[in-house]
């Protein structure tokens, strides 16, 4: 299979990529890893006529905490840097824990958390992640940067609210104001499938209760899922067998799966209550719940 | 080098897009005119004739086609040719030298890791990756490394052992 015919470019500069996606228009499309794009070219799904790829710009392969705990991931962190990064597991649990779960090992050396946002899959991982944990992305065009919460950016399946002459250039993840606990679990038929089920849980405690948390659903509805109020119940409150059980009927209450090849509603949203669960139970490093 | 494309359109010969890429594959120095749609998996097999990286799915999930880009695995049938510009790769061909074979390909037949075939070189490539960034590799984690490889032979028991010969071969 090969991709229609396109024009190349791999600019040097971020302002020499975003002239060129300016003067192609609606027609351009940025290249970062490529292993959903390529694929889609392959397939004639998309045709773009000119390719900008961004692979050759400096300076945006990080993955990095600024000194109030604000995680930035550059616009060419693979999610193999984010698997095997030394920062998260002691920083950011939910994004250790969806890191090793994307795709399977060789496209995780390519892809990249914020082409996967950009992308905006419906049953992708990291809007899932990123939402949860309450992230925007930063976009850079002609007239500066702008910063767009995750929540806002994606506007529909495969769709995103960036202008044709804008990158997105940086994921951020806010400093937490207490401490980050949570996870993200995905059940797969085999690696590299599409999530039938995948859920994001974020939660910051402090002392015995819970400050803030985020919980979002993947592969259960026609698009990530929020789910606010399964989030909302916990705050104020320690975690307990109580109210993580609550939070989890919250959760698959919100969820909309179909019924289809990988599993019937009844089972996913299900699995959705028990994902919650099992992650908020280990999120409970308070250890005065009852065992 | 050259590249001979299937023509399928009235594009004028002349407005076609080439592009000049200098590159080294399995330690040898290369400059190929490239079409910017050509997938790498192409230029290694068409253009190179190193007919040992198999396409196979087309579509990202098997894993047939890994190489290695600047000693990362990837997987060159989601990779434009354009992209290795400056890079340098390593396929199944570059493992052996001319009087010996690698570890892996010995594990590979002491242990029994292949059936059809089909699967192997990508199995390979992906196994260098690991034991070249974790030498020691347990069970779990060579599973876990090769999860991204399909074998429709369903032999993975074997690909497992092999793997870990060879890491065991290349400890000593």
């Amino acid at each position: 299979m090969y991709p229609s015919r396109f024009r190349y470019e791999a600019p040097r500069s971020l302002d020499e990529a975003i002239d060129l996606l300016r003067m192609g228009g609606d027609e351009a499309k940025v290249l970062a890893g490529g292993q959903s794009l390529v694929p889609l070219m392959k397939l004639r799904f998309a045709s773009p006529e000119l390719i900008v790829d961004i692979n050759n710009l400096p300076g945006l392969d990080y993955h990095r905490a600024d000194p109030d705990g604000t995680i930035r991931v550059g616009a060419l962190c693979r999610h193999a840097d984010l698997e095997h990064s030394a920062l998260l597991p002691g920083t950011q649990p939910t994004m250790a824990a969806a890191a090793p779960l994307i795709a399977d090992p060789i496209v995780r050396n390519r892809g990249t958390l914020v082409g996967s946002l950009c992308h905006a899959d419906p049953q992708g991982d990291w809007a899932s992640v990123v939402m949860a944990l309450g992230g925007h992305i930063v976009a850079q065009g002609p007239g500066g940067r702008r910063t767009i919460p995750i929540a806002d950016f994606v506007t529909g399946p495969f769709q995103n609210v960036l202008d044709p002459d804008e990158i997105a250039v940086e994921a951020v993840i806010p400093a937490p104001k207490g401490t980050p606990a949570g996870g993200y679990l995905k059940l797969e038929r085999r690696v590299g499938d599409f999530a039938t089920v995948g859920v994001a849980v974020a939660v910051e405690t402090l002392g015995p209760n819970v400050i803030r948390a985020g919980i979002a659903l993947t592969g259960v509805g026609g698009s990530t899922i929020a789910a606010t109020a399964a989030g909302e119940a916990l705050v104020g409150k320690p975690l307990t067998a109580q109210t993580i059980e609550q939070a989890a009927g919250l959760a698959a209450e919100v969820a909309r799966p179909r019924t289809d090849h990988r599993g019937s509603a009844e089972f996913k949203r299900h699995i959705v209550r028990t994902f919650v669960v099992r992650i908020l139970s280990r999120a409970d490093t308070t250890a005065e719940r009852a065992a | 080098m050259t590249v001979v494309y299937e023509d399928h359109d009235d594009q004028a010969a002349s407005d076609v897009p080439v592009r000049r890429i200098r590159f080294t594959i399995n330690g040898s120095r290369k400059i190929a005119e490239v079409e910017p749609r050509l997938l790498l998996a192409h230029l290694i097999r068409q253009g190179l004739g190193l007919t040992g990286t198999h396409t196979g799915c087309d579509t990202t999930n098997c894993g047939a086609c890994t190489v290695l880009v600047d000693g990362r695995a990837v997987k060159s049938c989601t990779m434009l040719a354009v992209q290795v510009d400056g890079r340098e790769i390593t396929t199944v061909e570059g493992l052996a030298t001319a009087s010996e074979l690698h570890p892996l390909q010995e594990g590979f037949k002491e242990e029994h890791g292949l059936q059809c075939g089909f699967c192997t070189p990508g199995m390979m490539m992906a196994a260098k990756a690991l034991l070249d960034s974790n030498p020691d590799p347990t069970e779990e984690d060579v599973r876990w490394a090769l999860s991204g490889n399909l074998c429709r032979c369903t032999g993975y028991q074997n690909i497992v052992k092999s793997v870990l010969w060879a890491a065991e071969k290349l400890r000593s």
